[in-house]
């Protein structure tokens, strides 16, 4: 439950958000996907009002959830090109975004149930690269994945940002994240407890 | 004025069922065939009215109000509970007596007759409904899902009114209007309309009742949330 | 609408073609059904080829249920709902789509029950044939109101025993409809009012689902 939340990103930028179990991280994600609704407050994300728009807001944002994207039965292959078609995107683009994560082959035919926790978050990955979304929204990306899938996460993140896009990504990881971000809140009892720079900001500057 | 309404509403529900209840069991006098068996007649088709006619109709124009946009509001999905609850009650009564008057009609208990057995559906159609309405979600979710079930389920109710006409079976046609001529007169059909108004004067004071009860627990609910989330903000002062 | 409608449905028979549950759960269940009415009724030819119509949409009925279930479950994995969400499919157009894929896999199951109509109850096998138009438009609404009721439950802790007590009532005026029509073609009459109310019922099922899918989407 968030409770008391204020927050202002500009474009290009990225936020971590930290904070133990509990304190709101995945909450704060599902609320600028747009798939929850706020209770009290308003906001505007991507020039979407939270309170009326969010079917649209939907269609501008990815997100890399804790579990595994859209149909266990199909192979990271058709998922990604089902949701390419469903976004009106041509689904050859499924094949480069796979490639770019490291699923080709036998394992971008396998049937998603059959993949790996990792693989999955690989995939889920993908499916943000051939999004090219405004806004992306991370929840514990490292999470499950070997070293080489964590430095390829925070590769994408850079060029996400690079390339105009916001990042907001969660994580327990917190030296990681100060790493790759501009800005660093603390998550606690669903409202930021602190605010800080992060590593990146001094870096690009 | 509304306020002088709504105080007289119990008491007029009352007095219109006692009066009633009087007519039919002691004033009007047995039907030439039926015998006193056609005392139900003051209770089964109102009871049938107000469940098809009234209760549902009214959840499922509350319903339609809850689910557009504009005038989305959470009184709206309260209303279309409390109508569907009393609209369950009434039309299980409704089976019953219709029970109690085809033993001595029709000889059973119960047949398969067309118009019967799809009452029957609909009372199972709108228990669902209150099942629905009790398996665990956030507010809005369980509005939602219930306002378009309650739309859905509506669509049985022309279903109902028209299976007369569409399969024959055991049950009454219209027992008082083929046209516009009446087949029952003097004291009886007399009686008869005022126990539409009764029912229909009873309905509204229980739905009013019951939506009384829910808005009050959800006042409740909003307070405990309240409360909540001053505990989870001082959680995060600390 | 109908560009997401087709690659829903495609999706859908998809996973439907690669889990094999229709062919190795619903359609056992289908036949098994049949064979359980045939043991309460007794071996009678002449009760058996009476009852057959009746029989045969009752197996339709509740094989469809378990369909239906399979087809909402689908979309009701975690992390699914959230993801399918995202993409901004039109609400019509993933109902109209798991309609017709649903259709299709009901269309599959009731032929699979017609000739097991036609070997357990010695059913006329051209009477039948006759009936089949019929059947294919009660097809159509049990799949709209299948893939509506389905996405009612779905999601909720008690989908499986819940969505057969909503969706057998919606449900019992194709059973009727369908009986009396079947029953009377295969009398050597027509289907008559029976095809008109089928159709009436498919033509506003499907437009109530197209209309109520988008808001019970948004509260799942």
């Amino acid at each position: 439950m968030l409770a008391g939340v204020d927050l202002d990103l500009e474009e290009g930028s990225v936020l971590a958000a930290l904070g133990p179990n509990g304190a709101g991280k995945t909450s704060l994600l599902q609320v600028l996907a747009g798939l929850l609704a706020l209770r009290d407050g308003s906001g505007t994300v991507l020039d979407c009002d939270l309170a009326t728009a969010r079917g649209e807001l939907r269609r501008r944002v990815g997100l890399l959830g804790h579990h595994t994207t859209l149909y266990a039965e199909l192979t990271a292959q058709e998922n990604l090109a089902f949701a390419l078609r469903a976004m009106r995107r041509p689904p050859r683009d499924a094949g480069p975004a796979l490639e770019r994560v490291g699923l080709t082959g036998r394992l971008a035919s396998t049937p998603v149930r059959s993949l790996s926790a990792g693989q999955r978050r690989r995939m889920g990955l993908a499916w943000l690269i051939a999004r090219r979304p405004s806004l992306w929204l991370l929840d514990e990306p490292h999470a499950g994945l070997d070293p080489s899938g964590r430095d390829l996460c925070d590769e994408l993140v850079e060029e996400a940002a690079s390339s105009g896009a916001t990042v907001v990504l969660t994580s327990h990881d917190a030296d990681r994240a100060e790493q790759v971000s501009d800005l660093v809140v603390t998550l606690a009892g669903g409202t930021v407890a602190r605010t800080a720079a992060g590593r990146r900001a001094r870096r690009v500057a | 004025m509304t306020r002088f309404l709504n105080r007289a509403l119990g008491p007029f529900a009352l007095v219109s069922l006692a009066v009633t209840i009087w007519l039919g069991l002691w004033v009007t006098p047995p039907d030439e065939v039926q015998g006193d068996i056609v005392r139900l007649l003051y209770v089964h088709p109102a009871l049938a009215t107000v469940a098809l006619y009234e209760a549902f109709a009214l959840a499922a124009l509350a319903s339609a109000l809850y689910l557009w946009p504009r005038t989305r509001s959470e009184k709206w999905d309260l209303l279309a509970a409390s109508a569907v609850e009393v609209g369950v009650v009434f039309l299980t009564l409704t089976l019953i007596t219709g029970s109690l008057w085809g033993r001595p009609a029709w000889g059973v208990w119960w047949t398969w007759d067309a118009r019967l057995t799809t009452t029957a559906l609909l009372d199972i159609l709108f228990i669902g409904y209150l099942a629905l309405r009790r398996v665990p979600a956030d507010p809005p979710v369980r509005a939602k899902r219930c306002a378009v079930l309650a739309l859905l389920s509506t669509l049985d109710i022309p279903i109902v009114h028209f299976s007369v006409q569409w399969w024959n079976g055991l049950h009454q046609g219209a027992s008082v209007t083929v046209g516009f001529h009446f087949l029952i007169h003097g004291s009886m059909l007399w009686t008869f309309l005022l126990s539409m108004v009764a029912f229909s004067a009873t309905f509204v004071w229980m739905v009013r009742e019951r939506y009384r009860i829910a808005v009050r627990d959800e006042m409740h609910g909003v307070e405990t949330l309240e409360v909540a989330l001053a505990a989870r903000r001082a959680e995060g002062a600390s | 609408m109908l560009h997401d409608a087709l690659l829903v449905a495609g999706k859908d028979l998809r996973i439907e073609l690669r889990s094999r549950v229709l062919l190795w759960q619903v359609l056992p269940f289908g036949i098994l059904a049949l064979v359980l009415f045939a043991l309460a009724l007794g071996p009678s030819e002449a009760v058996l080829r009476r009852g057959a119509p009746g029989l045969f949409w009752l197996a339709l009925l509740l094989a469809a249920v378990l369909a239906i279930a399979r087809s909402a479950g689908i979309e009701s994995a975690e992390g699914t709902r959230a993801s399918v969400r995202l993409l901004g499919l039109d609400p019509g157009g993933v109902f109209l789509g798991k309609s017709c894929a649903l259709l299709v896999e009901l269309s599959a199951l009731g032929l699979v029950l017609d000739l097991g109509l036609l070997v357990l109850f010695h059913v006329d096998a051209a009477r039948l044939a006759l009936a089949l138009p019929l059947a294919l438009l009660a097809v159509v609404a049990l799949a709209a109101v299948g893939t509506i009721y389905g996405a009612l439950v779905a999601g909720t802790d008690v989908a499986g025993t819940l969505l057969p007590l909503l969706v057998l009532p919606a449900l019992s005026p194709v059973l009727i409809a369908g009986e009396r029509g079947t029953a009377s073609v295969l009398a050597g009459g027509g289907p008559g009012r029976w095809a008109v109310l089928l159709a009436v019922m498919a033509v506003v099922y499907v437009a109530v689902g197209i209309v109520l899918y988008g808001p019970l989407e948004e509260a799942s």
